[in-house]
């Protein structure tokens, strides 16, 4: 063994050509590893976008619907809960939900396509417990100036009637509002933008 | 207190490494330092290619044990759900498939490449006894590994496999159950399968490989001429006259093994992923049915000696424990090779005309099996598998008298290229 | 000598990939080529699989969705054409009859038909669904020398008509493929026929495997790059290797 005539240069070349490629390979052989953890056909076709009744929904009622393992509700506003929405806004952390998660269809006051209908993900924005809906007003156990909205069991943060968050609680966003669509007056697509026309 | 430097003298971050662990040593001993025969041949990229289907076969194993569901009821669907839902499943579950006969393809010429050597030789018996046990080892993690899919091959293959432990006079049966967990292969024989095969026989197995590696770099690699390179060292280095680093020399030698390698692994996972049946067996994409034995039960191709053996003894004496033992015998023999060969040399290299001709009639004679134990049985082909057994046993067993009556050749001071 | 070791090298190889027919089926079958890149020929099997198979087999590994974007169809033609069990198109294909009523009817729930073709070739379903034949001995009036004494009625009849085997001459050895006389002709042509079976088999084959297509052309990106990665690392190697008397 020796070193006698040998060429760097080459040697190095080669040493650097070899490693980038064979890096680049490595690194594509990675992905097949990694791509393999996301949510599989199973887990997209469960969580495909879910058709809703909501023809037989009474003014204040709610009902669930699950979409991709999310609770969504679904609330019937009277013209009493619309009202409200205006007069909380002086006392809300976010009113315009500039910093909070909601379609862009859906950045209004009632926080939904339908003033009457508020479409929700039923999760605290705090720690992601299932607020209560607290329709009744005055409600003292609440808060003394209550005028109906949600509140979480958890850590008792408090919500408006579209789930913008009250000033000063524990949670610090609005709670999100899903992509939906209505396919008809009776029946919304939880899961899909409204079709642009 | 001041701690004592590493004689390496590496200072910095590897300096602050190399005060408290042996990185720098661990690096020199085993790769930069360890100094190689420069005359390896072909024969000597199997050991690196086999570390590499561990790997490979030990990564890929992992993201699919993320979606494989060990039940009875659930297995067949899961390894579906791996082929069609999982992104990617598909090639994760072709590459750990022919990963497994890719392995035994190795595995195989790297013991002949021994057995041509004498790579089993004083001092060299322990490399070779570990060598055996991950060979053993092997066997029992693809058995596992076969009956998973639950396909009605890994059904039936399970209930031949387990019988064989049924075959032992009085406690066989109770044995057998015992085994299974159930009267037959059920939900509690693919649980525990699917235990072993994941977490206990992955770990000897990577235990063993490493005992395999310290035993090699303590006495150093033999090499295709057979004589020992420490016997002539550089009388100012110390190194041996006729060695060079492991690395980079045989890094970058082995690398060109691993991209063939990766290139005809690559051409059956992507153009023949059941690799002709040998891979993934037909019956096996239909689901157990313990009703229904499949019309040829055959067992995976790299099993098909010890199987040829196995039907090739008859039952005699009111049972069938013979033709186990003789199967079984065929793996323990290989145990006692560095006390059987008895020859002044080590090489084939320096073996005379009655060694060779033995050597490549046993590499014929065990292709042979292999091919026997594939077929279904006929009566000719079991008079042949006889044969091939008689001979198996009778390469081993006659060796400590005909390798000493064989002429040899004098071996060389040096190596030769 | 060194060649006598290679010699058994090359037969430890070969005898690794040589592809020996370990399934030796009993009769000879039809030899079939499936073309799994031709989308038209899956379109019209996922259809005639859908109208002639499916009322009693299921694909319980294939969802709609998955077949609509391997062979080109838009999700909403798939849901006008192809969905009659009020599937979502997530959902794989279910057979609208239950195993309960298929045991109750055939002996046995008819299979699955996913893997089929995987666990029994593309030829053998090429000649099986070609091969039914009159046989007045059987509960359902037909046989198939492909699968002796089938619980399956001969649901394609109506197309291909209806044959008899023609048996041997007493004496003559029984070999190669089954001959059979059509004694009352089907609504297709026997070209249409056999083009009509190709593209079931067709998409049997694709059902059973569903990524073959894209298996294949990664695999030639992946060759090409080890290729050039193995001359690299060849270049690489003799160039240490200069060091190296």
């Amino acid at each position: 063994m020796s070193n006698e005539g040998v060429d760097g240069g080459r040697r190095r070349f080669l040493t650097a050509a070899t490693s980038v490629v064979g890096a680049a390979g490595a690194v594509a052989a990675v992905w097949p590893f990694l791509a393999s953890l996301k949510p599989s056909a199973k887990a997209l076709a469960l969580g495909a976008p879910v058709a809703a009744d909501i023809g037989k929904l009474e003014e204040g009622q709610q009902v669930i619907f699950v979409w991709q393992g999310l609770n969504i509700w679904v609330l019937r506003r009277s013209k009493d809960m619309i009202a409200s929405l205006s007069q909380v806004r002086p006392r809300l952390a976010d009113p315009n939900s500039d910093y909070s998660q909601q379609p862009e269809y859906c950045k209004n006051e009632h926080r939904s396509i339908k003033p009457e209908y508020l479409v929700m993900n039923a999760k605290c924005t705090h720690l992601g417990c299932m607020p209560e809906l607290k329709a009744q007003h005055p409600d003292v156990s609440v808060d003394p100036d209550w005028l109906g909205g949600y509140l979480c069991p958890c850590h008792g943060s408090r919500y408006d009637l579209s789930g913008r968050v009250f000033q000063s609680q524990p949670a610090p966003l609005n709670m999100m509002v899903p992509p939906y669509r209505y396919a008809s007056d009776t029946m919304i697509i939880i899961g899909e933008d409204p079709k642009k026309s | 207190m001041p701690i004592t430097p590493n004689p390496y003298k590496t200072t910095g971050f590897l300096g602050w490494i190399d005060d408290r662990f042996p990185l720098t040593k661990l690096w020199k001993d085993h790769l930069s330092e360890y100094y190689a025969p420069k005359n390896f041949n072909f024969w000597y990229f199997f050991g690196s290619l086999a570390l590499l289907v561990l790997v490979n076969q030990l990564l890929t194993g992992i993201f699919l044990t993320m979606n494989y569901k060990p039940a009875a009821d659930a297995a067949f669907d899961s390894v579906q759900y791996i082929m069609r839902d999982v992104p990617w499943g598909w090639l994760l579950r072709y590459m750990h498939a022919a990963g497994a006969s890719a392995f035994f393809i190795v595995v195989y010429l790297h013991m002949f490449r021994g057995i041509l050597y004498g790579s089993h030789r004083k001092p060299r018996e322990l490399i070779w006894i570990f060598g055996t046990l991950i060979f053993l080892c092997l066997m029992a993690e693809a058995f596992c590994g076969y009956v998973l899919p639950w396909g009605n091959m890994s059904y039936w293959g399970a209930e031949v496999i387990i019988s064989l432990f049924g075959t032992i006079p009085y406690v066989g049966h109770a044995l057998q159950v015992w085994i299974q967990g159930d009267f037959a292969p059920a939900d509690a024989t693919l649980n525990r399968l699917f235990s072993l095969h994941v977490i206990a026989l992955p770990f000897v197995l990577v235990a063993l490989v490493v005992l395999h590696l310290m035993a090699l770099h303590e006495v150093g690699s033999n090499n295709p001429d057979g004589i020992e390179i420490k016997k002539k060292k550089d009388p100012a280095t110390g190194i041996p006259l006729d060695g060079i680093p492991f690395h980079p020399y045989y890094t970058v030698k082995d690398l060109v093994g691993v991209g063939v390698f990766l290139i005809l692994f690559s051409a059956v996972i992507f153009f023949a992923p059941t690799g002709a049946n040998l891979v993934l067996e037909k019956p096996n994409f239909i689901p157990a049915d313990p009703q229904v034995t499949p019309p040829e039960i055959t067992p995976a191709w790299y099993f098909g000696v010890f199987y040829a053996m196995l039907r090739a003894v008859p039952a005699f004496l009111h049972t069938q424990i013979w033709g186990v033992l003789v199967m079984f015998g065929a793996v323990v023999i290989l145990f006692f090779l560095p006390w059987l060969d008895r020859s002044p040399v080590k090489s084939i290299r320096y073996k005379g005309a009655l060694f060779k001709t033995l050597v490549v009639l046993f590499a014929l004679d065990f292709v042979l099996l292999n091919y026997l134990g594939m077929q279904p049985v006929n009566p000719t082909r079991t008079l042949i598998a006889r044969f091939g057994t008689i001979y198996y046993y009778f390469f081993f067993l006659a060796m400590p008298w005909y390798s000493r009556l064989d002429k040899t050749k004098p071996e060389p001071e040096r190596v030769t290229s | 000598m060194i060649r006598l070791h290679r010699l058994a090298a090359a037969a430890l190889i070969g005898l690794a990939f040589a592809a020996p027919a370990l399934h030796a089926q009993e009769t000879e079958t039809m030899p079939f080529t499936p073309h799994t890149g031709d989308l038209k020929s899956l379109q019209r099997g996922a259809r005639d699989f859908i109208n002639y198979c499916s009322g009693c087999h299921s694909m319980k590994y294939l969802r709609y969705n998955r077949l609509a974007q391997d062979l080109g169809i838009p999700e909403d033609l798939v849901k006008k054409n192809l969905i009659f069990t009020g599937a979502k198109i997530g959902d794989a294909i279910e057979t609208a009859l239950p195993s309960k009523l298929g045991t109750q009817w055939f002996g046995r729930a008819p299979p699955d038909l996913t893997l089929e073709a995987e666990a029994r070739g593309a030829d053998w379903i090429y000649s099986y669904l070609q091969s039914f034949y009159l046989d007045p001995s059987r509960p359902l009036g037909v046989n198939n020398p492909y699968l002796p004494n089938p619980a399956m009625p001969a649901v394609l009849g109506s197309l291909q008509g209806w044959q008899v085997l023609e048996k041997a001459a007493p004496g003559a050895e029984e070999a190669g493929l089954p001959h059979f006389k059509t004694v009352v002709p089907g609504r297709m042509t026997a070209e249409e026929f056999r083009g009509f079976v190709a593209d079931l088999t067709n998409f049997m084959v694709y059902a059973a495997e569903p990524v073959r297509a894209e298996r294949v052309r990664l695999g030639w990106k992946v060759l090409v790059y080890l290729v050039i990665l193995t001359v690299l690392f060849y270049l690489l190697k003799k160039e240490f290797w200069r060091d190296v008397h």
